[in-house]
């Protein structure tokens, strides 16, 4: 009796590989993704519907846009000579992973940073964008980077954030004021609560955009470059975006596409 | 793990607890005085006998009554500062406090005087009190005894109420329960200590409360 429900256990188990080797090979058999796109005549990418200035879905159109946004279109255009030939599928940090695993998207592009950890499970593209801890000031403050938190100076962050951590790290004498949301601290640095607010920058950017008498100043002092993510093994795509990456940038799309979003030239 | 409850973490903690105890206590003690005397000054202002000075005190009294607490912490602390006036997030929050209790407290005295028999301050005044004087020596005293429950009450509100420090980093206890929270991930035995915390001062209160109202019930028998 209990021989029999390991074998049938084992069975299970077998037909379940079969399967999901089945479809994991399926739309790998002829070529690679960029084949795939070709055959099917849009790209499909997992972008956020909720990220400021990278892509977010505008309630009253139902559109989304972004920078993140605009990249794919640019890759839709390269690989199928239409900007509009691209299919987007919203993915969170959790979700995008299997779904890019699974074939559900060709590409992620979705504020996503390049760990060791996900190079595992993913290849990623070359640096799209620098992400990283900055701060924010008042224009014409006299604090111009990490250094100029000395003791006396108050720096605004959000409870319970890695970014709380960093800043505790990189400006021990600065006092840190912790705020329930980031609109709540901007708030307060908008009150004079404090000398600078503290977050990933493109945060920062987005209320920098918001309200120009606020800057970013010193530049990233942590490093969280985002990266383009693609199916682990497929050389040929990776190539394909990151030439299409040097290509904007070569010709100056980037840089235009980047203020349009950023509100500033890039670094 | 977040369901557990886990007494390390007070022990872990112990320094941010008691800072954040401490600035508590702090507050709390600073509103609950300032409140005090704002709210006599509103509540003599109520009933005095001149009508611009009514309707400022009731003004104030509906005014601030009748609006969250946090839109008056929220004066002190991103309005008056856009004004020149800067304030800490402790001392706005301790301002709004303050000045919201004061709103309560002015409402419960007023009560307090008026339930004086009017005899009282007729015979002050016909021994050649001045209205203050009565006030002070006549009224105020009879009035204090009768409101003292009420007002304890608010007492009690205002120091469960001092958690709105922790939106404006005020450092209370509230504010440095949200980090040590961030930083374990245990947020029912964080908030659970912090409850333990908030009860080792309201719950004097509230006894205080329970034997004044046994003692004046017996003096009124």
């Amino acid at each position: 009796m209990k021989k029999r429900s390991y074998a049938s256990l084992l069975l299970i188990l077998l037909a379940a590989c079969l399967a999901l080797a089945g479809c994991g090979g399926k739309k790998n058999a002829e070529g690679g993704t960029l084949a795939a796109i070709k055959e099917r005549g849009k790209v499909i990418a997992g972008v956020k519907y909720d990220t400021k200035l990278f892509g977010l879905k505008d309630p009253a159109t139902g559109k989304v846009e972004g920078f993140d946004i605009d990249i794919a279109k640019a890759l839709a255009k390269k690989i199928l000579g239409d900007e509009n030939k691209v299919e987007l599928k919203e993915v969170t940090s959790k979700t995008r992973i299997p779904l890019l695993q699974n074939g559900d998207i060709d590409l992620i592009i979705a504020t996503m940073t390049i760990t060791e950890d996900r190079k595992k499970q993913v290849d990623f593209s070359d640096v799209y964008f620098e992400a990283g801890q900055s701060l924010l000031v008042k224009k014409g403050s006299a604090i111009k980077g990490v250094g100029d938190l000395k003791k006396g100076t108050k720096v605004l962050a959000v409870k319970g954030s890695t970014s709380t951590k960093n800043i505790r790290e990189k400006a021990p004498d600065a006092t840190v004021l912790e705020f329930e949301n980031y609109q709540d601290a901007f708030t307060a640095l908008k009150a004079g609560q404090g000398d600078a607010l503290t977050t990933d920058n493109a945060i920062l950017l987005g209320m920098q955009k918001q309200d120009p008498n606020y800057e970013l100043v010193g530049g990233n002092f942590t490093d969280e470059p985002y990266g383009i993510a693609i199916k682990k093994g497929d050389a040929e795509f990776v190539k394909a975006v990151n030439d299409l990456l040097k290509e904007m940038k070569e010709s100056g799309e980037y840089d235009k596409l980047y203020e349009q979003w950023m509100g500033v030239k890039p670094e | 793990m977040t369901g557990k409850f886990d007494i390390h973490i007070l022990f872990d903690h112990w320094d941010r607890f008691l800072e954040g105890f401490l600035h508590t206590i702090a507050s709390s003690a600073l509103a609950l005085v300032g409140s005090f005397i704002l709210g006599t000054i509103i509540a003599v202002m109520r009933i005095a006998p001149l009508k611009p000075l009514n309707w400022i005190g009731t003004a104030y009294v509906e005014f601030i009554r009748n609006i969250p607490l946090l839109l008056v912490v929220f004066v002190f602390f991103l309005g008056l500062p856009t004004l020149g006036v800067p304030l800490d997030g402790f001392t706005s929050g301790t301002l709004g406090l303050m000045v919201y209790t004061a709103s309560f407290i002015a409402e419960a005295i007023r009560a307090g005087i008026q339930s004086v028999p009017s005899g009282q301050s007729e015979a002050a005044r016909a021994t050649g009190l001045s209205y203050m004087q009565t006030m002070l020596h006549i009224i105020l005293p009879q009035a204090i005894k009768i409101v003292l429950p009420s007002i304890s009450n608010q007492f009690i509100n205002l120091v469960k109420n001092s958690s709105i420090l922790a939106v404006v980093s005020g450092f209370d206890l509230m504010y440095y329960a949200d980090l040590i929270n961030a930083d374990t991930f245990l947020p029912l035995t964080v908030y659970t200590i912090v409850a333990l915390f908030y009860l080792i001062l309201t719950l004097p209160l509230s006894m205080a409360v329970h034997y004044m109202e046994r003692r004046f019930r017996a003096a009124d028998r």
